[in-house]
């Protein structure tokens, strides 16, 4: 189940590709040193509200299905939810004590830990759209 | 005759059991970096122990020993190589002994409209060097067209040389495809040319007896700590006449035979002239062991050994039908790969929960990428303590490749 979840966001993505228009967009780039990742995190919001969140480029199976699991995740939440819940699941992949209740998908990514090398593959999306909600608030 | 399992006794990473997500360690990286034998930490340790001096700094014993121990390890490296020892600079890796040609040399006397001439096989450190100088001189770079393997060939490289190159530079082994450059034959193209022949031998010294009057190359770069040798220490050979028209990278102390305050400076001879400030002398007396033991087992008989390990690497990886290798013709113990339908980094994940360690990426040869076709690759390497069980272990990895995600779960 938690495979075929991974692997149906990795296959399948609901959010890779850039907007058509990018007008309303914020973007940020986010590379990784030790894996090919390679790829840039979209974010559109209206009055404190994200209203779409996309990601385009290079990436391995698990910065894929984490970032666009993100996406899933942040599509229709309050800037403070959507920030709460990428600290809960930064949280999560650090093995320190998080609230499970808002990750919903998220949760597959529970054990990076295993393969610490991998870490930041499960969390380049998360953090370059932490980052890009912090721009969109300061700009407000 | 190589015999891995008796080796290994000498090399405290297997005699200690060192595990990786709790399984025994199967280690295929050592194209990235090798483990060392006591015989190295030895010199390392009596270094610190009872040997601790500078050189060329004072005029009692301990100093005078540790002089004559850092000229036995350029005379070692002398036969190593088959030259004299005064070739022999001491630097930090291949990197900085690359860098030091193309700054000591390159950068001095090309001219604009002048050409380097480089492969697409080429590792970072045998490019972004030679793109700076190229930035700076106004010379060009071109590349010697690889043939449908990927091999470099004497012909490719007659019909790209010309009267305006002035370089070429290339590994003997490259370190993704793993074939050996026919360097004798390019060296006397290059010549005819009138150009410089720079090899990168990164991935060949540790590996096969090397000539450089035979070959006749200019200049040779070579890490220690691929030939099981401490890191930051590395070797460049140059001809003296070559090495004596170069300048010095980094100018300080223990290069300099004078100077004055109207900035009258003479350098000394090289090798001395480009080994400014103190040394890595541990890594130079670890350096020397490691050549003495790589000599002892015989450079031939490694070569000979990791043939047969890619030859049977390459059957078992084919075998399980789920691997596509990228060169199963090449000479060198590098067998580059991916899992049929599962991404280069997650297979290098899944070979980790394992136990095995193999590089996975682009292997800082990212030019080569467009060549192959894909993004990434898997890459396995072998030293002459890997042993047929350690190729198994990886075969049977792969089989199971599609399992992949069971890295995170079990």
């Amino acid at each position: 189940m938690i495979r075929e979840i991974i692997m149906d966001h990795y296959s399948s993505p609901h959010h890779k590709g850039k907007p058509n228009n990018l007008k309303g967009y914020l973007s940020l780039h986010t590379d990784s040193v030790n894996c090919i990742d390679d790829f840039e995190v979209y974010l559109k919001a209206d009055k404190g509200v994200v209203t779409d969140a996309k990601w385009e480029g290079i990436a391995c199976t698990i910065s894929s299905a984490s970032t666009d699991i993100l996406c899933d995740r942040v599509i229709g939440e309050k800037f403070a939810d959507a920030q709460n819940i990428i600290a809960q699941y930064l949280l999560m992949i650090d093995e320190k004590p998080y609230d499970a209740s808002v990750l919903d998908e998220a949760l597959v990514f529970m054990n990076t830990g295993k393969q610490a090398a991998r870490i930041h593959c499960a969390t380049m999306g998360w953090s370059a759209m932490k980052e890009l909600l912090e721009k969109e608030e300061k700009a407000k | 005759m190589i015999d891995p399992y008796k080796i290994r006794e000498d090399f405290p990473m297997y005699r200690n059991h060192v595990m990786m997500q709790k399984k025994p360690l199967v280690w295929l990286d050592n194209a990235s970096t090798t483990f060392k034998p006591d015989c190295v930490l030895k010199a390392v340790e009596d270094y610190y122990t009872s040997e601790t001096s500078n050189s060329h700094r004072g005029d009692y014993d301990l100093c005078y020993h540790i002089d004559q121990k850092i000229l036995e390890t350029r005379q070692d490296i002398g036969k190593l190589l088959n030259c004299d020892p005064t070739e022999v600079v001491f630097t930090s890796g291949t990197t900085a002994s690359i860098n030091l040609v193309a700054f000591g040399y390159g950068a001095k006397y090309l001219k604009m409209g002048d050409e380097i001439l480089l492969t697409q096989a080429e590792h970072a450190s045998n490019v972004l060097p030679w793109y700076k100088v190229a930035e700076m001189t106004g010379a060009e770079i071109k590349f010697i067209p690889l043939d449908k393997d990927g091999r470099l060939t004497v012909d490719n490289l007659r019909k790209t040389i010309t009267k305006k190159t002035k370089i070429v530079a290339v590994a003997q082994i490259t370190n993704v495809l793993g074939y050996i450059a026919p360097c004798k034959e390019l060296a006397q193209v290059t010549h005819d040319f009138g150009a410089l022949f720079v090899m990168d031998g990164a991935q060949s010294v540790p590996h096969m007896r090397i000539d450089v009057k035979d070959i006749d190359c200019d200049f040779l770069a070579f890490s220690g700590h691929k030939l099981c040798g401490p890191t930051g220490i590395g070797v460049l050979y140059g001809k003296f006449a070559l090495l004596n028209k170069t300048d010095p990278f980094m100018t300080g102390g223990g290069m300099n035979a004078k100077f004055d305050m109207c900035g009258e400076v003479s350098y000394l001879e090289p090798p001395l002239r480009f080994e400014a400030g103190t040394q890595n002398i541990e890594g130079i007396l670890g350096l020397d062991a490691a050549v003495k033991y790589l000599m002892a087992l015989g450079l031939d008989d490694i070569n000979d050994y990791e043939e047969s390990l890619k030859k049977y690497a390459v059957e078992q990886l084919e075998k399980t039908g789920n691997a596509i290798i990228y060169n199963a013709k090449s000479e060198a113990g590098i067998v580059t790969f991916n899992i049929k339908d599962v991404f280069a980094q997650d297979a290098a994940t899944y070979l980790n929960s394992r136990g095995i360690a193999c590089r996975s990426g682009q292997h800082c040869a990212k030019i080569l990428i467009s060549y192959l076709g894909v993004l990434a690759t898997v890459r396995a390497s072998f030293y002459f303590y890997t042993t047929k069980e350690d190729i198994d272990a990886l075969a049977d990895a792969v089989k199971h490749g599609k399992e992949f995600l069971d890295a995170y779960f079990n």
